[in-house]
Parts: C-alpha cells; sequence; structure tokens
C-alpha cells in the first residue's frame, strides 16, 4: 500500500510540534479573516507571505494553506449570523444559513455547515493524495511545448469560469503577463520597461500585486459608502442538528462533496462555482423547492461542504502541474519558489516529506477547524465589533512593512498604491482582479516555454500543433474561449450564478 | 439586458488600449529576433497588441452595448491619504526608522475615513505602532533600525 506510506509520511511530518503549531495559527488567522468582511485570504496571504520566508519550506507552506481553506470555514460563520458573508464562496450559505438563523436555528446551520466541511475536507484530501501521485507522473513528460499549451489552458479556463465579462477578463490576463515583463529578460538579460530604475531590475514583486489588487483596492471599496456595522447577534444555542437534520444534510453533503472535489481542479474560482453549483442541484432535486431561500438545511450543507472540497482540491494543479488555480496559489507558487523549489511535478518525488506533509497538514487543519469554530463561536462572533477605522489602518500598516521587508525595496511598497489604484478602478468598471494576478504569475512562465519551445523546433511555430498532447491541450483551450465568448453559454452560465441571488 | 452606452465599459478599454499601447511602443525599442531567437521586445509586443486589441473589443462594445455597472462615488479623501500613507512609509522608513514611520502612515491612513474622530485617530495609530513593532521588529526579527539615521541616531 503505497498511498498508506505515503500518507504515514506525511502524517508523521505534519504532526511535528511546530507544524501544528503553524497549521493551527494558519487556520485561526483563515478564521478570523474569513469572519471579517473587507479581508479575504489573498490579501492575508500575500502580507504574511515575506514572514515565512524564513520557515522551513513545509512549516510556511502548512501555515498558508491553512489561511485559505480556514478563511472558506470562516466565511459561512458571518454568512449564517450576520448576512454576511465574508468570502465570495460563501454568498450562497448566507441565502438560506441566514434565513435559519432568523428563525433561531442559526445553531443547526452552524453544525450543518461544519459538519459539512468537515467530511468534505475529509474526502477531499484523500482525493488529493490519491490523484496527483499519477498526474505528476504524466506531467512529467512535459516539454516546454506541452507547457506553454498547458499554461495558456489554465489561463483560458479560469476566465470560462469567472464572473463577468469574459472580454474584460481576457484583458486582465493580458494585462498581468505584461507587467510581469517588467525587469531583466530572462534569456538576454536586457532590462525592459524599467525606466532606468535599478529597483525594477528584479521585476515587480507578484506580493506587491496581490496587495494592491486585494487589500488597498478592497479598502478603497469599503470606505466608499461608510457605515457602521450593526452586529446583533443572539446567542447561538442548540448546535446539534436534530434527527430530522441530519437524515436530510446526508445527502447533500455528499453530493457537494462530489463536486466540490471535481470543480475545485478547475482553475479560476472553483470553489465559488462549486457552492453555486451544489447549490442549484439541491434545489433541482428537493422535494422541498419551497424552502430554499427561507430555511432549508440543505442549501447549506451542501454548498459549504462543496466549497471547503474545492478548496482542497485546488491544490491538484498546484502541486502536479505547478500551475495556480487560485490567487492564493498563485501566492503559494511564490511560496515555493522562494524556498528553492519549483512547484511542479517533480514536487511529489524530490521533496516528498513537503508533499505528504502539506496534504495530512489539510486533514489536520479541518480537525482543528471545527474545533476552533463550533465552541468557540462566540470568540468569533464579537471579533465582528472590530470597528472597520481600527482594521483597515492596520492592513494598510501591514501590508506596508510586509512588502517592504520583502528585500528592503521601497519600489514594492510603491507598488501597493500603483496596484491599488489601478485595481480599485479596474474593479469599479467590472473588471475581476483574479485574472490579472494568474497572468501576472503565469506570464512569464507563457513566455519562457514559448520561446524555448521555438528554439528546440528551430523556430518552427507548428511544434504546438504537431506534439500531441500540446495539440490537445490548445484544442480545450480553444473550446474553453469559445464556450466563455458565445452568447448562448453565456447567458446558461449566468442563470447558474443568478439564479439564487 | 439594455442596449445602452457604458461609461465604465468605455474607460475599461480605454485604460487597456492606452497600457497595451504603451508596452507596445515600448517594447519596440528592444530587440525583437526571429522566431527561432526571440529578442526580449518579441513577447511584450505581442501581448501588447492583444491587450489593445482587447481594450479596443471592450469601448466599441461599450459604446453599442454596454454592461450597465453602476460606478458609484470614488471616496478622493481616502484615495489621498492612503497614497500618501504608503509613499511616505516607503520614501522614509530607510531614514526615520521603523517606530516615527510607522505611527505617521498609521495615523494618516486612519484619516482615510471621514468618520474618524481625533482621539480614535490617535489611539489607532499609537496601538498600530506598538503592535507592528512588538510583531515584526520584536517578534519577526525584521532588520529594520527602529529609529533611522534622519534622527540622529
Amino acid at each position: 500500500m503505497e498511498l498508506l506510506d505515503n500518507l504515514a509520511l506525511g502524517f508523521s511530518t505534519a504532526l511535528l510540534v511546530q507544524n501544528v503549531l503553524y497549521c493551527f495559527l494558519g487556520v485561526l488567522l483563515g478564521t478570523a479573516v474569513g469572519v471579517l468582511p473587507g479581508i479575504g485570504p489573498t490579501a492575508t496571504v500575500a502580507m504574511l507571505l515575506p514572514i515565512t520566508f524564513s520557515f522551513e519550506p513545509v512549516t510556511a507552506l502548512i501555515m498558508l494553506a491553512g489561511i485559505y481553506y480556514g478563511a472558506q470555514y470562516g466565511g459561512s460563520t458571518t454568512a449564517i449570523l450576520i448576512n454576511l458573508p465574508g468570502e465570495s464562496s460563501a454568498a450562497v450559505t448566507a441565502l438560506d444559513g441566514h434565513a435559519m438563523a432568523r428563525q433561531g436555528r442559526a445553531g443547526a446551520a452552524l453544525a450543518a455547515a461544519a459538519v459539512g466541511s468537515f467530511i468534505a475536507g475529509t474526502v477531499a484530501t484523500v482525493a488529493l493524495a490519491v490523484a496527483a501521485p499519477p498526474l505528476a507522473r504524466v506531467a512529467l513528460e512535459f516539454g516546454p511545448a506541452e507547457y506553454f499549451s498547458l499554461v495558456l489552458l489554465g489561463l483560458i479556463v479560469s476566465i470560462a469560469l469567472a464572473r463577468g465579462s469574459a472580454l474584460k477578463a481576457l484583458a486582465m490576463i493580458a494585462l498581468g503577463v505584461l507587467f510581469g515583463t517588467v525587469g531583466q529578460d530572462i534569456y538576454t538579460g536586457t532590462p525592459r520597461f524599467v525606466f532606468e530604475q535599478r529597483e525594477l531590475y528584479g521585476g515587480i514583486d507578484f506580493v506587491s500585486v496581490a496587495v494592491g489588487m486585494f487589500g488597498v483596492a478592497e479598502i478603497l471599496r469599503n470606505l466608499e459608502n461608510e457605515q457602521t456595522r450593526t452586529a446583533i447577534v443572539g446567542r447561538v444555542k442548540n448546535l446539534w442538528p436534530t434527527r430530522e437534520d441530519r437524515r436530510r444534510i446526508v445527502g447533500p453533503i455528499a453530493r457537494g462533496t462530489g463536486l466540490g472535489a471535481a470543480l475545485g481542479v478547475l482553475p479560476g474560482g472553483g470553489h465559488v462555482l462549486a457552492s453555486f453549483t451544489s447549490y442549484a442541484v439541491e434545489k433541482r432535486i428537493s422535494k422541498r423547492k419551497e424552502e430554499f431561500g427561507n430555511g432549508a438545511i440543505e442549501g447549506v450543507a451542501g454548498p459549504e461542504s462543496a466549497n471547503n472540497a474545492a478548496a482542497q482540491t485546488s491544490f491538484i494543479p498546484l502541486l502536479t502541474l505547478g500551475l495556480p488555480a487560485h490567487p492564493v496559489m498563485a501566492l503559494m507558487v511564490g511560496a515555493f519558489i522562494v524556498h528553492g523549489i519549483t512547484p511542479g511535478p517533480n514536487v511529489i518525488t524530490d521533496e516528498p516529506e513537503l508533499f505528504w506533509g502539506l496534504i495530512a497538514s489539510m486533514w489536520i487543519g479541518n480537525v482543528l477547524l471545527v474545533l476552533l469554530n463550533l465552541p468557540l463561536i462566540g470568540v468569533w462572533v464579537r471579533m465582528l465589533r472590530i470597528p472597520y477605522q481600527v482594521l483597515f489602518p492596520m492592513i494598510i500598516l501591514f501590508a506596508a512593512i510586509g512588502t517592504y521587508s520583502l528585500g528592503f525595496n521601497a519600489y514594492d511598497v510603491y507598488a501597493i498604491v500603483f496596484f491599488g489604484i489601478l485595481g480599485y478602478v479596474l474593479i469599479k468598471c467590472g473588471c475581476e482582479p483574479a485574472p490579472l494576478l494568474l497572468g501576472f504569475v503565469l506570464g512569464p512562465l507563457v513566455e519562457e516555454n514559448l520561446r524555448r519551445a521555438l528554439i528546440i523546433s528551430r523556430g518552427d511555430p507548428s511544434v504546438f500543433l504537431t506534439r500531441p498532447i500540446s495539440a490537445v491541450l490548445l484544442a480545450l483551450a480553444a473550446a474553453a474561449l469559445l464556450i466563455a465568448v458565445l452568447p448562448a453559454i453565456r447567458k446558461r452560465r449566468e442563470v447558474v450564478f443568478a439564479e439564487d441571488e | 439586458m439594455e442596449r445602452r452606452r457604458s461609461f465604465p465599459d468605455v474607460l475599461a478599454g480605454g485604460m487597456f488600449v492606452l497600457i497595451g499601447g504603451a508596452f507596445v511602443a515600448g517594447s519596440l525599442g528592444y530587440e525583437l529576433g526571429t522566431p527561432l531567437r526571440m529578442g526580449p521586445g518579441a513577447f511584450p509586443l505581442l501581448v501588447g497588441l492583444i491587450l489593445a486589441a482587447l481594450g479596443l473589443a471592450i469601448v466599441v462594445k461599450g459604446l453599442i452595448a454596454g454592461e450597465m455597472i453602476s460606478f458609484g462615488p470614488i471616496p478622493w479623501r481616502a484615495v489621498g491619504v492612503i497614497v500618501l500613507a504608503v509613499v511616505f512609509f516607503g520614501f522614509t522608513v530607510r531614514g526615520l526608522g521603523f517606530v516615527p514611520t510607522s505611527a505617521v502612515t498609521a495615523l494618516l491612513t486612519t484619516l482615510a475615513s471621514s468618520r474618524v474622530r481625533p482621539l480614535t485617530a490617535l489611539a489607532v495609530a499609537a496601538g498600530l505602532t506598538v503592535a507592528s513593532t512588538l510583531i515584526f521588529v520584536v517578534g519577526l526579527q525584521l532588520r529594520i533600525p527602529l529609529w533611522g539615521p534622519w534622527l540622529g541616531f
């Protein structure tokens, strides 16, 4: 049983005292930022990334991963209690979860969310452990032409799934790729677009881009119309669901887990799509459709399981192909690189402890999350009383300190305002920030593999179509592009998103 | 969906055209090379052209069948204050040192909110300075001097 050996190795790494400690810290922080509206996991991971540079690589990744899936848990808490989803994927949970809370059944809703998330997390962790090694073996056969096509496919699929205009999302990717070319050219060393500033030779740091687009821009949006948050939350009681509730959540949890585990692999907002789809499915097959929107426990258990399963399996493309499926994963790529590890198919053979330790830590993290969330629910509710006037100066200050500590380079700090303002204006115009960050991180990969493939093929561009794997990937990319742009299919896609808003 | 002119679409498209165009213009200054050995200018040129084309398409679509997005108010005060605060941090942290820079940055940032009261601002700034000094310098051993050379230390 190779799998069991691998998992044993993973747990022996993940259960080291410092790793459990940082896993706990990660899920704690993740829950906190999931609960607090106005700061999400992307900005948090970006700000904390510089701090983890001095950690052991596995410890750093365990903590950063914990922030990501911890935020999925925390987001549902506020969605249920005060109808304020802290994370985009929790928006569906708010529909029925908050309705249940108004009927005095907040406890049952929270328990359904937590139990569903835990089961989904456990199953998805196993799915990750089973699916990753074979995928990594396939990916090892990839040459530059295949990598070019794969990254292109990843970028295009990410927009096919995102909400909003596909044209704008494509443009955001291109913009991100362009910003990624700033700095010295990898082949010739020519500095590009640096305006003769030595500090820009190393390129723009992706932490600055992420903090700007997700942190500063978000703060500006929140300051548009300030209102005092009135969090009037009653005491939460009766956490344990009734026998009837327990019977009703079994199906949704199982279906949500399956859906989430499958959709999470897709690049770009897989977990958001998963929770929306799960809600639509539960509503469609339910015999009590009229209850949906008025406090159906299925509408909480299904989407919550789905988004947590998806959060877990979205690590599959990262760990096997080195391809981030989510802005947080893009930051994790950076974390790998800082520690001298190239994320991709080699991680599993070169760094088995890191690979399996990270996977095992996710299960430990899920246990910690259940313990953190259910008994301590009161603490999280109290955190909502922190006024925004304290919160946003803290985010700005920590962002400035964090980006400065990257390389003691003031340009990294200036870059957060640049990207903050740019991101703010573009978000106001209906552009999503996530494609830009993915483009920024993946752009250099696209360029490097494009140029390398052309050198190997002696300048013949048909290499991308004559190599079978590359041709299939490009065909899939073209199909994804078609789906994203074609109006008929777009309309149906919008229905999936819009139906329940 | 209403078919109308959309200001956000035109603005976003215009920005894409401008930035794409700027990168195209810039990359023409670098060696383009041949397909076999692409020069440093080739890839940005290609992507810049794609971006400009996409931007143009967004502008055109915005003029005839734009997305209806409400642009909403712009918090000018917050924009100005936050830009100032962050630039101040980047500019002075080496010279003034961690503590004074953090304090001023935090204090400036609190002013971004139009509802802030002076006492709250001071309290928040002081608290954040202490907290960040403890976390980053004492806890994480960040190598930034607490008081910088501009102050005579």
